[in-house]
C-alpha cells in the first residue's frame, strides 16, 4: 500500500507533541484523507517520553502496524524508542543543534534529515514554532500539499490572532523549502487529496457529542485518565443545550449526583475509569432497586489499583457484569469503534430509560484516544430517536394509583417495567429506597413481595432481551472454519488482520460483540466453527469466561496484557500461529 | 394548589417506628410545617433521607423522596435540584451519615451552595445500629464501641460549615417545635444552602445528651443580641464551646446559589424527541 502512510512526532512530555500531531492529523483529514491515531506513553523508562502517531489512507484505516515511515524525533531517545517499527528506508526529521540530539546516530538504512528547526522556526518569528517547522518538512517528503497544513493551523491558531497563523504557516514554508532545496532523497510518497469532508474525532469525544445528541443534560465526574476529555467535552458545550456538568468531590458523589438528577427526570450520566467504578460500585445497587435510569461510562484503562493509567486494557469486564453485593439488574453495553462510541451512547441512554435501569456503557482507552476520520453523515442527528419509556403525565397517572391513591413506581406489570412520574407530577409523589420495598416503594421485608418485586425487575430484563436487538458486527467470511470474537477496540485491528489472514489464504468469521449484558447468543456460530478465538486486552479472559460459560464449550484465546493495544499485523501473527501450529514449527 | 396545602398532606400513612420520645419526631414535624408554611406542596419537593434511624423519614413522609446510600444524600440532593430548579429540595439525615461517612460530601454541598436545606438529626450517638459513638458524641462518651471514651475530638458541624463557606447556619432543638419549625422555614426560604443542625436526643441509648440537659444548656441567639449576619461572631459563638446555641447563627444576606452562578434554569427532564435543535453544528466542530 505505497499510499498508507505511518507517521510519528515523538519527544518529551511539554515538547507540544500532542499539539502538533493533532495539527498533522487535521491537516490530512482536511485534506479528504482518512486518519487513525495512537499515543505512546512509554513507561519503563524515567522521564517523559511521550509519541503521537498517524497512520493515513485515502481509505479507510482501523488499526496502528508495525511501521513507521516518517518520524520526527525531538529527542535522540525516540528514535531509540520507535527501533522496532522503523524500516530500511524510513525518514528520521531532527535538529542537529537541539543539545539532545548533537550526537545522534541514524540508523543504518534510514534516511535522516538534519534540519535547524529552532533556526528556521526562529526566521518565521519565534521557536516555540519549531515542530510547525517540522511539519512543513515532512510535507515536502510526503509530497502532501502544504495548504491542507494552513488550513490545520489557521482551525488552531485563529482564536490568537491571523498574525499568529501566519507566522505559523510561513514557519511551514521555510520547513519545507529548507528539505527541498537541501536534500535529494527519493522518498516514493505521494500522498493523494480527495474531495471529501471529514470530521476527526476520538472516543470520547464521540461519547460526549452522543450524549448530548441524546438529550442528556446532567453530568457529573471526577477527572480521572482517559475518561476526563468525555467531562472536557461536555464543558461549555451541554450548557448551550441547557445541560450542566458538575466537578464531584469524589466519584462516590459523581454516581450520587447523577442519580439524583435522573430521580428528577434528568438524562443523566457519569464516567469514570476503574478506580473511579470501584467507589461507584457502592450505588450500583441503588440505582438498581431504586429503578433509576442511569448510564454510567467506564473508559477502561490498566489495572489493578493504580495500574498503569495510561496503558491500554480491558480488565473491568468481570467488574461491570457482576461488581456490587447482592444481585443487581443492569445492562452493559460496549462500542466497538470510534463512531459506535458515539451510536451505543445514544442507545444506552434509550435502554436505561425504557428498562429504568443501570446502563454500564464500557470504553477502553485506545477508544478514547484514537482520533478517528468519519463522513460527517456517520453522525447524523437526524437517525436519533429518543424512546423515553413508561413516563406518565398528569392525564395517566389515575390508572397507576392504588385503591389509596398512591403511586406505584415499582408497579409489578407483566413485563416488569413500572410507570414512572417525574417530580413535579400532580398525585405522582413516591418514594424510593435501596431497601427492598413494596410496589409504593416502601420498605419491606414481606416474603412474598420481596419475590414479586425481584422476579419484576428480573423480568424487565427478560422483556429487554426480546424486545431488543442485541446483534453483532460482523466481518471477513462467514462461513470460514476459524471464528474470531472480540469486543471494545480490537474491532479495528482485527479487521484489518482479516486482510493480511487473507493474503495468505487464512479465512476467518470475525463476530465484534457490542452488547456484553445482555449478550446476544452465540451458539449456533460456535457450533458452526472449527476453531473459536476470544481476542481481547487483558490477562484472564474475562469475555472468552463468558463466551465459555454461555455454550459450554471451551474456545482459543489471545491475551494481550502489556498495556499496549493489538496491532493488525501482530494480530494476524498470532492468530495464524493457532490455526497453523506445524507451519510456526518448522 | 399550595395556599390549601397542610402540614399532614406531607405526612404518609405510615407510622414511624422511632422510640417513643424520639427527638426525631419532633424534627419531623417541624420540616412538614415548615414545607407547607412556606408554599410546597408533596408533588414539587423532592425530600432525600441517608441512612439510620433519622433515614427512615423519607418512608413517614409524603412526597418525591429517595433514601439513598449511607452517607450520600447530599449529592443525591444537589443532583436533583440542578436537574429541576423548580423542586424545593429537603436533604435529611443524621450525625453519621451527615458528619462521619458522609463528611466529605458535607462540606463540598456547603461549598457549592446549591439552593436547598439539610436537616441533620445529630442526636449524638449511633441508634439503629444500638449505641455506638458518634462523630459528635463527646470525648468521655462510654459506649459499646468506645468503653473508656472515644479519645476524640467531637466533630463541630456548624464550624466545619462556616469553614466551608457557609451561607447559612442554624441549629435548633427538636423539641421547641414552633422555634425549630420557623428555623426550618428560614433554611428553605434562604437562597442557597441551608444547614440546620437539630438536636434532636435519642432516649434510648444516649443518657447523657438527654431533654433535659438540652433544656438547660441552650441559648436560642434570637433572644441574644447576636447579628446573625456577622460571620465573625457567628463564629466565636460556634467555637466557644460553652453553651449550646440555637437559632440562625449566621446568614450571607448576598448568598447567591450555585444554579444562579452557573445559569442552571429550567427543567432539564424537558427534552425534544429527537437530537436538539442545533447538534450539527457539534459534529461540523470536527471538521
Amino acid at each position: 500500500m505505497p499510499d498508507d502512510l505511518n507517521w510519528a512526532i515523538g519527544g518529551e512530555a511539554g515538547d507540544g507533541i500532542d499539539s502538533t500531531g493533532k495539527i498533522f492529523a487535521q491537516a490530512l483529514s482536511r485534506a479528504g484523507r482518512h486518519v487513525y491515531t495512537s499515543k505512546d506513553f512509554a513507561s519503563r523508562i524515567r522521564g517523559g517520553y511521550t509519541a503521537y502517531k498517524i497512520r493515513t489512507s485515502v481509505d479507510r484505516v482501523e488499526s496502528v502496524v508495525d511501521r513507521l515511515d516518517i518520524l520526527i524525533a525531538l529527542t535522540e531517545r525516540t528514535i531509540d524508542e520507535n527501533l522496532d517499527e522503523l524500516h530500511e528506508g524510513s525518514v528520521i526529521i531532527y535538529d542537529g543543534e537541539r543539545t539532545t540530539m548533537q550526537d545522534v546516530e541514524i540508523p543504518e538504512g534510514m534516511i535522516g534529515l538534519d534540519v535547524p528547526l529552532k533556526g528556521l522556526a526562529e526566521d518565521a518569528g519565534g521557536a516555540i514554532m519549531r515542530n510547525v517547522v517540522a511539519l512543513g518538512v515532512a510535507c515536502e517528503i510526503a509530497n502532501f500539499p502544504i495548504e491542507n497544513l494552513d488550513s490545520a493551523l489557521e482551525k488552531r491558531f485563529k482564536d490568537k490572532g491571523q498574525a499568529i497563523v501566519d507566522n505559523n504557516c510561513q514557519a511551514a514554508r521555510l520547513g519545507q523549502e529548507y528539505a527541498a532545496e537541501e536534500f535529494d532523497h527519493e522518498y516514493g510518497y505521494d500522498l493523494e487529496t480527495t474531495d471529501e469532508d471529514y470530521v476527526l474525532l476520538n472516543g470520547d469525544e464521540a461519547i460526549g457529542m452522543g450524549a448530548i445528541a441524546a438529550g442528556c443534560r446532567f453530568y457529573a465526574g471526577y477527572p480521572i485518565t482517559p475518561a476526563t476529555d468525555v467531562m472536557e467535552y461536555l464543558t461549555g458545550r451541554i450548557d448551550q443545550f441547557g445541560g450542566t456538568v458538575v466537578q464531584a468531590e469524589d466519584e462516590l458523589a459523581a454516581i450520587n449526583l447523577a442519580l439524583g438528577a435522573a430521580r428528577a427526570g434528568a438524562r443523566s450520566m457519569t464516567a469514570t475509569s476503574g478506580p473511579g467504578i470501584d467507589l461507584m460500585t457502592e450505588t450500583f445497587g441503588l440505582v438498581a432497586t431504586s429503578e433509576t435510569p442511569l448510564v454510567i461510562c467506564d473508559v477502561m484503562r490498566a489495572g489493578p489499583s493504580t495500574g498503569m493509567p495510561t496503558k491500554q486494557e480491558q480488565g473491568d469486564l468481570n467488574m461491570l457484569v457482576y461488581g456490587g453485593h447482592g444481585e443487581i439488574d443492569r445492562m452493559v453495553v460496549g462500542p466497538t469503534s470510534v463512531s459506535e462510541c458515539y451510536w451505543k451512547t445514544v442507545e444506552a441512554f434509550n435502554l436505561a430509560e425504557k428498562y429504568q435501569i443501570p446502563v454500564f456503557l464500557v470504553s477502553d482507552l485506545s477508544l478514547a484516544v484514537t482520533e478517528q476520520t468519519f463522513p460527517p453523515e456517520t453522525f447524523d442527528m437526524d437517525e436519533v430517536e429518543i424512546e423515553r419509556g413508561n413516563v406518565v403525565d398528569e392525564a395517566e397517572i389515575d390508572s397507576w394509583l392504588d385503591e389509596q391513591g398512591r403511586f406505584q413506581p415499582h408497579f409489578p406489570a407483566a413485563d416488569g417495567i413500572s410507570p414512572r412520574a417525574l417530580p413535579g407530577t400532580t398525585d405522582g409523589a413516591h418514594m424510593t429506597t435501596g431497601l427492598e420495598h413494596d410496589a409504593n416503594g416502601r420498605r419491606t421485608e414481606d416474603e412474598e413481595i420481596r419475590v414479586e418485586q425481584v422476579e419484576k425487575r428480573k423480568q424487565k430484563f427478560e422483556t429487554a432481551k426480546e424486545r431488543e436487538e442485541w446483534d453483532y458486527r460482523e466481518f471477513g467470511d462467514p462461513d470460514a472454519e476459524t471464528l474470531v470474537l472480540s469486543w471494545g477496540s480490537n474491532e479495528g485491528p482485527m479487521r484489518e488482520a482479516l486482510d493480511f489472514l487473507a493474503e495468505d489464504g487464512i479465512d476467518v468469521r470475525f463476530i465484534s460483540v457490542p452488547y456484553l449484558l445482555p449478550r446476544p447468543d452465540l451458539s449456533e456460530e460456535i457450533a458452526a466453527a472449527e476453531t473459536t478465538i476470544v481476542v481481547e486486552c487483558n490477562a484472564n479472559g474475562q469475555f472468552a469466561d463468558l463466551i465459555e460459560h454461555d455454550v459450554l464449550k471451551r474456545v482459543e484465546r489471545i491475551n494481550k496484557f502489556t498495556g499496549v493495544r493489538f496491532k493488525a499485523d501482530e494480530l494476524a501473527d498470532k492468530i495464524r500461529r493457532l490455526v497453523e501450529p506445524q507451519e510456526v514449527a518448522q | 394548589m399550595s395556599s390549601d396545602i397542610r402540614f399532614t398532606d406531607f405526612k404518609s400513612d405510615k407510622q414511624p417506628t422511632w422510640c417513643p420520645g424520639c427527638g426525631d419526631f419532633g424534627t419531623m414535624n417541624g420540616m412538614m410545617k415548615a414545607l407547607a408554611e412556606t408554599g410546597n406542596d408533596p408533588d414539587n419537593t423532592f425530600v432525600v433521607a441517608g441512612i439510620g434511624c433519622s433515614g427512615k423519614i423519607g418512608t413517614y413522609m409524603h412526597s418525591y423522596a429517595l433514601h439513598g446510600v449511607h452517607g450520600r444524600a447530599l449529592p443525591v440532593g444537589v443532583g436533583v435540584k440542578l436537574a429541576n430548579p423548580d423542586l424545593e429540595v429537603m436533604v435529611a439525615g443524621g450525625d453519621g451519615d451527615g458528619y462521619s461517612i458522609g463528611a466529605g460530601h458535607f462540606i463540598h454541598a456547603v461549598r457549592r451552595n446549591v439552593d436547598m436545606s439539610y436537616v441533620v438529626m445529630d442526636n449524638r450517638i449511633y441508634g439503629l445500629t444500638k449505641g455506638q459513638a458518634s462523630p459528635t458524641s463527646r470525648e468521655d462518651f462510654e459506649t459499646s464501641t468506645s468503653p473508656e471514651g472515644t479519645h476524640m475530638s467531637p466533630v463541630n458541624p456548624l464550624a466545619l460549615a462556616l469553614a466551608s463557606g457557609a451561607s447559612f447556619v442554624a441549629q435548633t432543638f427538636s423539641s421547641d417545635s414552633q422555634r425549630h419549625t420557623e428555623v426550618v422555614k428560614e433554611a428553605i426560604e434562604h437562597d442557597g444552602f441551608g444547614l440546620v443542625n437539630v438536636y434532636s436526643p435519642c432516649v434510648t441509648f444516649n443518657d447523657v445528651d438527654t431533654y433535659d440537659y438540652f433544656r438547660d444548656a441552650i441559648v436560642d441567639v434570637s433572644e441574644t443580641d447576636h447579628d446573625p449576619n456577622n460571620k465573625d461572631a457567628a463564629r466565636d459563638l460556634i467555637t466557644d464551646g460553652s453553651t449550646e446555641y440555637v437559632g440562625v447563627l449566621y446568614r450571607d444576606e448576598d448568598s447567591v446559589p450555585y444554579e444562579q452562578r452557573e445559569g442552571i434554569e429550567g427543567n432539564m427532564a424537558e427534552i425534544p424527541d429527537g437530537a436538539p435543535e442545533g447538534a450539527m453544528d457539534l459534529v461540523r466542530e470536527f471538521y
